[in-house]
């Protein structure tokens, strides 16, 4: 039998440093997925940790963004070119994409909330006739905290999708808006009841946006959030990831906003 | 159904026939002053004689004035632990000559288990649901499960601490057994037993056992009936995840937060309780290291930390996430309650918690 605990070992082909906390590692071998799933990272003697899939869903590799923010994701960071890595997955529930064909399709990030909805926009990008307007809002803490910079650059270069970028605090140099994400969300030109919005960031930007969202006659059943617990073993067997009936590695980590909309208003669930 | 006597005497050679076919017997036995499921040796080292007596946060072991082998309740051990070992080897790993993972093999050892409760078969096949029968199956229960039998016994007593009538789980044995006994004692000691598989029967064979006669029968149906009656705890579970589900956000969890150490016990000795955690050891020359599965407990800190936070940091918080999952998610996730009535939490938590009575009362403040 399959032992699901056992991860496969590759070696790092290339990492990325994306801003002074986070890097973006590219792992040797192929992997199928879909946009919002994750995998489990380990690193040797150390740990392992659920980290969203960032790479691009119509090739088959193995990209992540990870921030150092512990134990674990201290190590990952420090990997090199050649080291070796456990992966295990891919897991969790996708962006229901397929789903909103012909919608307009908003897209809202908060930190390092781009990476699991990047490779979403990929595939929108890569599908861009099946979907109407394409609209993202990005919002980061400070101008040095953009990741995929580049990449944002030359998304903004394009006619066929709208992307704007907010900080909460700007630096001299800044002389873009000021302000939450939820700031950008009056100049979105969409059609409210063919809209479907996914969103990913911190949970209470996730649910301030959601309601935003709703004010602007966006339906809840259209709208998507990503959710993180602590996670020990992605295949709802560790316990640890419950949020009330719910296994955020195997009934989310995507979950409809409806179906969440509830317990995200009470505390320490 | 046919149903057969075996002597007292003759009762002795199950062990025999047991570890014939290649079966560890594990079994309760008396040690530190509590009944626990060990490896048994022999029948001789059954609590013969022996009963327990639980309440809220007490537990003792006494005589009873006869020589019955499963005159007890309950243990404070599970046979989760058999089956949901309380840490066990994942794998291990090693960079000495490139890097290589060599798996567990998880040690499925044909175990037989002698005397499951009623409530105690119910546990097993929640768990079945939880490790088995979802996207992923965990590969150490089901090594183990494939491979235990299961002797079940129809409780001749229940503790203080008991409500398997109410939550439906017993006392009396239905399912899930390869045999299952009920032990007579007076005026003759003899045990009735019912044959629930075909390896049950195999055993049966070869042990000394006729055919039971209509009196016997009733007789052993009087002891569990008896039992059933003599039980005093209970939960009302109509409406149970309704209730639940409508008091997230009670006043009363506050109140039950003033009393509960967040200590883990009740975690630790329920029977249905699946959380674990995994730890990486490696060696000192940092060459290899292994990954181990150990118990958890929702009513840890750590259980619920991300990165400089705490999600249920509060006690309120924990104790009401544990009963709202025993007794409504679990409905939700697995299709039953996951709570059996066994009155373990209530007999080991330190300071007299009773998840019937905070259902009581939480049902009376609302
Ligand atoms: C579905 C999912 C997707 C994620 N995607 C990404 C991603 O793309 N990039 C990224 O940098 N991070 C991501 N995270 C968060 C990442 O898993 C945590 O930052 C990481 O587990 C922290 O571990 P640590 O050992 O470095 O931190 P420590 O603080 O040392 O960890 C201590 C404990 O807390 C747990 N923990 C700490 N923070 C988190 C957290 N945020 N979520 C879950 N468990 C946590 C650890 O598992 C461990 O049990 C994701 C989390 C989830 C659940
Ligand atoms: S919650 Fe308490 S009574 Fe219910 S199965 Fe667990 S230990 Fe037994
Ligand atoms: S309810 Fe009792 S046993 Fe459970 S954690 Fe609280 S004090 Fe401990």
């Amino acid at each position: 039998m399959n032992n699901p605990y056992i991860p496969t070992i590759f070696s790092i082909r290339k990492v990325i440093r994306e801003i002074y906390n986070t890097v973006t590692i590219e792992i040797e071998g192929e992997e199928r997925f879909l946009p919002g799933q994750f995998n489990m990272l380990y690193v040797f003697g150390v740990g392992e940790v659920p980290i969203s899939i960032s790479g691009d869903p119509t090739k088959p590799t193995i990209i992540h963004t990870i921030r150092d923010v512990g134990h674990v994701t201290h190590a990952i960071t420090n990997l090199r070119k050649g080291d070796s890595i456990g992966v295990r997955g891919p897991f969790g529930n996708p962006w229901p994409i397929n789903d909103y064909e012909g919608y307009d399709i908003v897209v809202i990030a908060g930190g390092l909330g781009l990476a699991p909805l990047r490779p979403l926009i990929y595939y929108l990008l890569a599908n861009r006739e099946k979907y109407g307007r394409i609209i993202l809002r990005y919002g980061v803490k400070d101008p040095a905290s953009f990741l995929y910079k580049r990449e944002l650059m030359r998304w903004r270069g394009r006619f066929d999708l709208d992307l704007e970028v907010i900080v909460s605090k700007a630096d001299e140099r800044w002389k873009g808006k000021v302000g939450i994400v939820t700031s950008l969300f009056s100049t979105m030109d969409i059609d409210p009841s063919y809209t479907a919005a996914f969103i990913c960031g911190p949970e209470i930007m996730m649910h301030f946006s959601a309601r935003e969202l709703l004010n602007l006659k966006i339906d809840a059943s259209n709208i998507f959030i990503s959710m993180e617990r602590n996670m020990k073993c992605a295949l709802g067997l560790c316990g640890h990831c419950q949020f009330g009936k719910e296994f955020i590695c195997k009934d989310g980590p995507v979950f409809n906003y409806k179906r969440v909309e509830r317990l995200l208003t009470i505390k320490e669930v | 159904m046919f149903r057969y006597v075996v002597e007292l005497d003759d009762f002795k050679s199950f062990f025999d026939v047991l570890k014939e076919k290649g079966y560890e017997v594990i079994g309760p036995t008396v040690r530190d002053n509590a009944i626990i499921y060990e490896r048994l040796g022999s029948f001789n080292e059954l609590p013969i004689g022996i009963t327990d007596e639980q309440e809220r946060s007490a537990y003792r072991l006494k005589k009873r004035n006869d020589k019955a082998l499963f005159g007890y309740a309950l243990s404070p051990y599970s046979w989760k632990r058999y089956l949901f070992p309380p840490s066990i080897k994942l794998f291990e790993i090693t960079k000495k000559d490139g890097i290589k993972i060599i798996e567990n093999d998880y040690d499925g050892k044909k175990l037989a288990f002698i005397g499951v409760r009623a409530c105690e078969i119910h546990a097993i096949y929640i768990q079945d649901k939880v490790f088995l029968d979802g996207k992923f199956i965990d590969p150490v229960y089901k090594k183990r499960r494939d491979n235990i039998f299961i002797f079940a016994v129809n409780c001749i007593t229940a503790s203080n601490t008991c409500f398997c009538v109410s939550m439906n789980t017993g006392p009396k044995v239905t399912f899930g057994y390869d045999l299952a006994l009920t032990e007579v004692i007076e005026p003759n000691h003899y045990f009735i037993i019912d044959v629930g598989s075909k390896l049950g029967e195999e055993i049966l064979k070869n042990v000394r056992h006729r055919e039971a006669n209509n009196d016997e029968i009733k007789k052993a149906e009087e002891v569990v009936n008896n039992t059933a009656k003599s039980m005093k705890r209970s939960i009302d579970t109509s409406d149970i995840k309704e209730l639940l589900y409508s008091n997230y956000e009670s006043e009363y969890w506050n109140d039950v937060a003033k009393r509960c150490l967040s200590c883990t016990n009740c975690t630790m000795v329920c029977p249905t309780c699946f959380c674990n955690n995994v730890e990486d050891v490696t060696d000192l020359k940092g060459e290899s290291s292994e990954r181990w599965r150990v118990w958890d407990s929702c009513f840890t800190n750590e259980f619920t930390y991300i990165h400089g936070n705490t999600i249920r940091s509060s006690t309120a918080a924990k104790y009401r996430h544990w009963i709202t999952h025993k007794l409504a998610t679990w409905i939700d996730q697995f299709g039953s309650s996951g709570c059996v009535g066994c009155g373990r939490c209530i007999t080991w938590c330190p300071v007299g918690i009773d998840i019937t009575e905070e259902i009581r009362a939480l049902r009376s403040k609302r």
